[in-house]
C-alpha cells in the first residue's frame, strides 16, 4: 500500500522535499570562490605537515577545519594569512590563491594580505588599551586619525561583533577589565574594523563559557553576510552548528570536505565516520 | 555506512547497544503477539485473545522506555553520523512496533468476537496463509534490523505488494459470502477487519525495512516504488 501513491504521482517527491527545506540544500557548485588552495604541501624542516591539500572555500560561508591535534589544521589556516612567513624552517609547495590571485607571489605585501585576511586566535588577546582604542587600532596604523570615521567605525565594529550595548557607556576604560567573552568579541570587534574579506578563527571559543561560546556561535552566524569565515574547532558540535562546509583533517591531510549537514549525517569515508563518532580510527 | 569499532567511551557504547538489544526484545514479543492473535482467530481461544490484548500493555510500555533511552542519548550524547541515524532509526521502529502491537490487539478482540460465533470448516484458511506470510515478513525485517542487512531488508520490502495482492483477493472472497449469505456478514465483517490489521502489519514491517536501509546506508528511501528503491540502493 505504501508504494502505490507514488506511482501515481511520480515528481510529487522531489518537489515536496525540496519546498520543505529551510533553505536551499549545500552543494559547492552553486557557491563564488573565495580561496582556493591546490596541491599544497607544507613542511616544518624536513617533516611534512600538510600533505597535496586541494580545497575551495566559498564566499561568504562559512568553513570548519575538524581533526584531532597536531592534524594540520591550524598550520593550514595560518597559511590563508601567511603567518607561516614568521617561522623560518616552513617551507611551502604549490598554489593558495585569494580571489584568483596568489598570495605567495613575491609581489604581495604581506601587510595588506593581513589587512584583507584577518586572524582571531583562541586566547583572547585585547591590547593594554581603551575598548575604544582597541578598535580603532587597525585604522589608526593605516593613519586615519579623524575623529568622526574613527567614532562612526568603533561603532559599527562593536555593533557588528554584538558587543556594543554592552560597552557603549564605558568606551575609555581598559579592555584588560572585560570578561573574557567580552574580550574575545572585541577581538573580533577589531579585526572587522578593517574590513577584512576573510576572517581567520583559530578556536574562538574554546577558552569561554557556553554563554560566551554561544554568543560568538550567533555573531558567526551573522558576520557571514559580509565576510568568508573560516574556523578552526576542536568542538564538533560547534562546527556543525555554525559552518557550511566542513573539512575533516587527519595526519596532515584533507580527508573529508563537503557540507556540513552531509558530513555529520552521512560521511562518506570511514576516518571521518570514526573521529565524528568518537571511535578508535 | 554503519561502523564496528567500539566508541572511545565505553559508557557511551553501551548505552547504544542497550537501547539496540531492547528493541530486539520488543521486536520478539511483537512476533509472539501477532503469532498469538492469529493462532486465537484460527482455533477460537478465548483465553489466548485475552492474553494478547493484555500483554499490549508491556509493548506500550517498552516503547515508552526506549523512547525515554533515546532521548537521554540524544541530550546527553549529542551523537553525530552512523550512531545519530540509529537513534533516529530507532526511535521511528518502536513507533512501528507499537502499531503493530495494537493491531496484534485488535485482532484478538476479532477472535474473541469470533469465537462465540459458529466456525465454518475452511473460512480462515486464508486468513491463515496471509497471517503466516505477514508473519514471516515481520521476522525478516527484525532479522535485517538485529544484522544491519540492507539486501534482506530491501527484500523484505518487496514482499510487500504481494501481501497486498493476497488481502485483495480475501476481500474480494468475503463480499462473495456476504452477498450469497447475508447472515454471514457479522462475522465476514470481523474478518474483513482481521485481514485489514494483518495487512497493516504488514505496511509497518515495511517501514521498519525502510528504517533499517536509512540507518544502514543514510538512504532515505519512504515513499518510493520498489524499482526506484532498488535503484537508489545500486547507485552507491
Amino acid at each position: 500500500m505504501e508504494a502505490s501513491t507514488e506511482q501515481t504521482q511520480p515528481t510529487a517527491r522531489a518537489i515536496d522535499i525540496e519546498s520543505m527545506r529551510r533553505g536551499p540544500k549545500k552543494n559547492m557548485a552553486n557557491e563564488t570562490t573565495c580561496l582556493e588552495v591546490k596541491d599544497f604541501n607544507l613542511y616544518y624542516g624536513s617533516k611534512q605537515a600538510l600533505h597535496g591539500i586541494n580545497m575551495t572555500i566559498a564566499k561568504n560561508r562559512v568553513t570548519a577545519f575538524i581533526g584531532p591535534s597536531g592534524c594540520g589544521k591550524s598550520t593550514l589556516l595560518r597559511c590563508f594569512n601567511r603567518m607561516n612567513d614568521l617561522i623560518d624552517t616552513v617551507r611551502i609547495e604549490g598554489d593558495m590563491l585569494l580571489d584568483g590571485s596568489d598570495i605567495n607571489a613575491p609581489s604581495v605585501n604581506v601587510a595588506d594580505l593581513r589587512r584583507q585576511v584577518g586572524m582571531v586566535f583562541q586566547k583572547p588577546n585585547p591590547f593594554p588599551k581603551s575598548i575604544y582604542e582597541n578598535v580603532a587600532y587597525g585604522l589608526r596604523i593605516q593613519g586615519v586619525n579623524d575623529r568622526a570615521t574613527l567614532d562612526r567605525v568603533v561603532e559599527s565594529s562593536l555593533k557588528g561583533a554584538a558587543l556594543w550595548d554592552e560597552v557603549k557607556d564605558r568606551l575609555n576604560e581598559s579592555a584588560m577589565g572585560m570578561s573574557g567573552g567580552q574580550q574575545q568579541r572585541l577581538v573580533i570587534a577589531r579585526a572587522i574594523a578593517i574590513e577584512p574579506e576573510v576572517l581567520l578563527l583559530d578556536e574562538p571559543a574554546s577558552a569561554l563559557d557556553p554563554l560566551s561560546t554561544l554568543k560568538i556561535e550567533e555573531l558567526i552566524y551573522e558576520l557571514k553576510d559580509k565576510y568568508t569565515i573560516v574556523i578552526v574547532t576542536h568542538n564538533m558540535q560547534q562546527a556543525a552548528r555554525v559552518s557550511d562546509y566542513t573539512a575533516f583533517m587527519y595526519m596532515g591531510e584533507l580527508i573529508e570536505f563537503g557540507a556540513t549537514d552531509e558530513l555529520f549525517t552521512n560521511p562518506s569515508k570511514k576516518q571521518t565516520e570514526d573521529y565524528i563518532t568518537g571511535r578508535y580510527g | 555506512m554503519v561502523t564496528t569499532a567500539e566508541h572511545i567511551s565505553q559508557q557511551f557504547e553501551k548505552e547504544l547497544q542497550d537501547v539496540r538489544s531492547r528493541v530486539l526484545a520488543m521486536g520478539g514479543l511483537l512476533e509472539k503477539q501477532v503469532s498469538g492473535a492469529l493462532e486465537a482467530l484460527m482455533t477460537g481461544e478465548a483465553d489466548l485473545a485475552r492474553q494478547v490484548i493484555e500483554t499490549d500493555k508491556e509493548v506500550n510500555a517498552l516503547e515508552m522506555s526506549i523512547d525515554e533511552e533515546c532521548i537521554q542519548i540524544l541530550a546527553l550524547r549529542q551523537p553525530t553520523a552512523g550512531d545519530l541515524r540509529l537513534v533516529t532509526a530507532i526511535l521511528k521502529t518502536i513507533t512501528d512496533l507499537e502499531r503493530i502491537g495494537d493491531e496484534a490487539a485488535s485482532i484478538a478482540r476479532m477472535a474473541l468476537n469470533l469465537s462465540e460465533k459458529d466456525r465454518p470448516k475452511k473460512n480462515y484458511r486464508e486468513l491463515q496463509s496471509l497471517g503466516h506470510h505477514v508473519i514471516g515478513m515481520l521476522r525478516d525485517a527484525l532479522d535485517a534490523f538485529a544484522r544491519f542487512d540492507v539486501d534482506q531488508a530491501f527484500k523484505v520490502a518487496s514482499e510487500d505488494q504481494e501481501v497486498d495482492a493476497e488481502y485483495e483477493t480475501i476481500i474480494r472472497q468475503l463480499i462473495t459470502y456476504m452477498m450469497e449469505d447475508p447472515r454471514a456478514v457479522t462475522r465476514a465483517l470481523d474478518m474483513m477487519w482481521s485481514a485489514r490489521s494483518l495487512e497493516r502489519i504488514a505496511d509497518h514491517a515495511h517501514n521498519v525495512c525502510q528504517h533499517i536501509i536509512y540507518l544502514v546506508e543514510g538512504k532515505d528511501v519512504r515513499h518510493l516504488s520498489i524499482d526506484k528503491m532498488e535503484k537508489l540502493l545500486k547507485n552507491s
